[in-house]
């Protein structure tokens, strides 16, 4: 039934997450029998049923699958009809039996053997008691035959009428015949046999009485009061006849479950917890202190000058504990990307169906780890960017035939790591980006203001352009993309987390988009800045050099804006000082140091006082009253020094926008 | 506001709760009144680092033990003059809808409980606007003192920045 088209990594989470939440499940329903099922708990079943039906539905496990689908929408007519008279003991036995099916299965998937349950006859006996629920009156308690003055006709508006009165005093009542407000036939019917309601909230038959006379043109009205006697009897029969038929079935493969069960003892099924990401962001904030309040009292001015050998070697020790909590920590955050590469399968197969065309998925380096907040945050962009390709670069199989390429396109996820950063690469060996096209494109679309000499700009920035808002090439929109929202929102995810991404294209050979992506959020790699008595932090991966300018090398145009000469090529140059309002002393350009820094091939000089050192610091925002008072550019957070002080950490991109 | 029947002296009445009773702080020769249930704790005045952009009463951001928060000079806030921090300055840590943020003043005094009936509403002062911050005014024996309005004080207006421009 299923195919087991899907390695390792993503059926460990699959059976991982899916038997918590059958746990989750057996729970609520145990505590549920006892008493009633409360909205919370129908919620929450409602839920855990979407959620396996959706994780089964995208690894195919049909049977799981249909099955959830069918709890779904029992509890999904409970949660919004809370029905007063379900027999809750055979619902919840019903379940009971469906998480017994759903857990045989995983048991099979855990041990390799392939899913073959047969849903058919629980999914039958969940329908026959949705149905049973749903057929109306059920549950009502009183009943009343309303018949209308006879030559005013027009009976079903009249009943509309009365349904439309009643809304106003209970919710909870039905009516036959059903249709009265767009079939005309109903008029005669409940000419002939009356407007029957029935109600369900415990209203009493006075009660019914009152409301019910009000109404217009009123010739009859009978009230009856349904036994409760003869209804529990009702119900009693259902649940023999429910219970009767599976329970052998049950029986049986319930000692099928615990043998698999106990198979698995002896194996590995426990080698997960899931841990609340939340914790995870204290703990790490607290190694962080851990660290800087380590630094403070090895670094301790007190300390200063004086012969301590066994302190030094202690502290020596410390250090290189804190050191590797951090390591530890920062690696329980990491999560390879091989879930998130093979998301892309399933979008590949399905795009590929729809569109005829012939695609091989590669993925190299899946098992690249990056923080767990990461990964939350690129894999759209990721999917984005496979749909694109498949969308837009990859040809039909004919167009790859008559070019002499093989009909079958080979589609590359690949991840590596290069220093502090994770580079993803998508790549096809599709048609390429169209540089006329794209020039076309950005001059309809006002993203480039001349033609002239568009054709000369060097392709990074030609292709840059298919990231900004509104730009996208292919003329008609289809249903996976194309509609221009693509690529800029792959651009605003990448400079969230601090990222970037470029294009490399050869016409007819195939495009290669990299993102570069940074391992972690919460800590850099920075060189501390002191300006006056501020300190200042900047990402190491923006700087590209620091030096001491000479007076030669410095201009100053005639609006006295200052740039510096460095082999040949001339920048800009901001003085921190001024751009944040800070005293200093040092104020001439060959006291200080300058720093120049890149940011999407944009460069820029720094001017500081002097260099402290470089460190890795943990990133910290800002406190959110200020940035709710201004959003301060140039400034990505802050962060704690050794000495206890603040740094704030500057954002390089923020620092060029608004500059050329 | 006030109790009709004025029998209600809560400092003998609520011990526990924490309602109807205000930490004071000075600044000058002003008493002022905050509700303690804001209060999280006072430290003595530290090294604050100043962010750009800022208006001039955000006087930066702290270190608390790991939290970063940003300080307000109370006295900026209300366009006093600005006096140099000394050893009584202090800054109250206050707490709003979890918005921390320290206060700072020129000396914190103490904690005193005042009835409900001995609050009375600001006098109104036409439409001038000095009196935006202050929720009530406390009767303390011969003593007034201006109990503050937390949410207000944090409140940003984007109108009074421009008006400075």
């Amino acid at each position: 039934m299923a195919e087991h088209v899907f390695s390792d990594p993503l059926l460990d989470v699959y059976y991982h997450e899916n038997t918590q939440l059958l746990e989750q499940l057996e729970g609520i329903i145990l505590d549920c029998e006892a008493g009633t099922y409360s909205e919370k708990a129908t919620n929450e079943i409602f839920r855990v049923m979407h959620t396996i039906k959706g994780s089964s539905t995208m690894m195919n496990f049909s049977n799981v699958a249909r099955l959830a689908h069918t709890m779904e929408d029992l509890f999904s007519y409970i949660r919004s009809e809370q029905p007063e008279h379900a027999d809750y003991t055979v619902l919840s036995d019903l379940v009971l039996q469906g998480i017994d099916f759903m857990k045989l299965e995983f048991y099979k998937i855990r041990n390799g053997h392939p899913m073959d349950g047969d849903e058919a006859s629980l999914v039958s006996e969940l329908q026959e008691y949705l149905d049973r629920l749903t057929s109306q009156h059920e549950d009502a308690h009183v009943k009343a035959i309303v018949f209308f003055e006879d030559e005013y006709q027009m009976e079903n508006v009249r009943a509309f009428q009365v349904v439309h009165q009643l809304q106003e005093w209970t919710d909870r009542f039905s009516y036959e015949p059903e249709d009265i407000q767009n079939n005309n036939e109903t008029a005669e019917m409940i000419r002939k046999e009356g407007f029957r309601l029935y109600f369900r909230n415990r209203e009493t038959v006075e009660e019914v009485q009152a409301a019910l006379s009000q109404a217009p043109c009123l010739k009859h009205l009978d009230i009856i009061p349904l036994q409760e006697e003869h209804e529990k009897e009702d119900n009693h029969a259902i649940a023999q006849t429910v219970l009767d038929a599976p329970a052998a079935s049950a029986a049986e493969q319930l000692e099928k479950a615990q043998t698999a069960q106990s198979q698995l003892a002896t194996g590995q099924s426990s080698n997960f917890i899931s841990i609340n990401v939340n914790r995870l962001d204290e703990l790490m904030d607290l190694v962080g202190e851990l660290v800087i309040a380590e630094s403070m009292v090895t670094q301790s001015p007190d300390l200063a000058g004086l012969e301590l050998e066994q302190f030094r070697k202690a502290a020596r020790q410390l250090r290189k504990i804190t050191g590797e909590i951090q390591d530890k920590v920062m690696s329980i955050r990491m999560v390879p990307l091989s879930n998130t590469f093979h998301k892309m399968n399933r979008i590949v197969r399905d795009i590929c169906k729809k569109q005829g065309k012939s695609v091989k998925l590669e993925l190299v380096g899946e098992d690249t780890e990056v923080d767990k907040n990461v990964i939350e945050r690129i894999s759209d962009p990721i999917m984005h960017m496979v749909r694109n390709s498949l969308d837009h670069g990859i040809e039909t199989p004919e167009e790859r035939l008559s070019q002499g390429k093989p009909s079958t396109a080979t589609l590359t996820l690949e991840a590596r790591n290069v220093g502090s950063e994770v580079f993803v690469v998508v790549r096809d060996d599709g048609r390429g980006l169209n540089k006329e096209k794209i020039i076309k494109r950005a001059l309809e679309n006002g993203l480039l203001q001349k033609q002239d000499g568009a054709l000369e700009l060097p392709d990074h920035e030609i292709f840059q352009l298919i990231f900004l808002p509104g730009f996208s090439t292919k003329e008609s929109i289809t249903e996976f993309s194309g509609r221009g929202v693509g690529m800029d929102v792959v651009m605003s995810n990448m400079m969230d987390v601090g990222g970037s991404v470029s294009v490399a294209s050869v016409p007819g050979e195939g495009t290669a988009i990299t993102m570069r992506i940074p391992l972690t959020l919460a800590i850099i790699d920075g060189m501390n800045v002191k300006v006056g008595q501020a300190r200042y932090t900047i990402p190491t991966t923006a700087i590209r050099e620091s030096f001491r300018a000479a007076a030669d090398q410095i201009i100053t145009d005639p609006d006295g804006a200052e740039m510096i000469m460095v082999r040949g090529e001339c920048y800009q140059v901001l003085r921190l000082h001024e751009r944040f309002g800070v005293e200093t002393a040092v104020k001439d350009m060959q006291h200080g140091i300058l720093i120049m820094v890149e940011y999407e091939h944009r460069k820029l000089c720094l001017f500081a006082d002097e260099l402290i050192g470089q460190q890795q610091v943990v990133v910290k925002n800002l406190p959110a009253y200020i940035k709710k008072i201004r959003d301060i550019k140039g400034l990505a957070g802050c962060t704690m020094l050794g000495d206890g002080s603040i740094s704030l950490i500057l954002d390089i991109g923020g620092l060029l926008s608004g500059r050329y | 506001m006030t109790d009709q029947n004025g029998n209600q002296d809560s400092s003998g009445y609520d011990e526990d709760t924490m309602s109807g009773k205000y930490l004071t702080f000075q600044l000058g020769t002003e008493v002022y009144g905050i509700e303690i249930a804001y209060v999280i704790e006072i430290i003595g005045i530290q090294a604050i680092t100043e962010v750009p952009e800022l208006p001039e009463y955000i006087r930066g951001i702290i270190n608390l033990r790991g939290k970063i928060i940003p300080v307000m000079d109370v006295r900026l806030r209300f366009r006093k003059t600005f006096r140099p921090y000394n050893d009584r300055t202090c800054i109250i840590v206050i707490d709003i809808q979890d918005v921390s943020i320290g206060l700072v003043v020129d000396s914190v005094s103490e904690v005193l409980s005042i009835a409900e009936h001995d609050v009375v509403p600001p006098p109104e002062l036409g439409h001038g606007h000095s009196n935006r911050f202050i929720k009530g005014v406390g009767k303390v024996g011969q003593d007034v003192k201006l109990l503050l309005d937390c949410e207000k004080l944090l409140q940003h207006e984007v109108l009074e920045e421009l008006s400075q421009l």
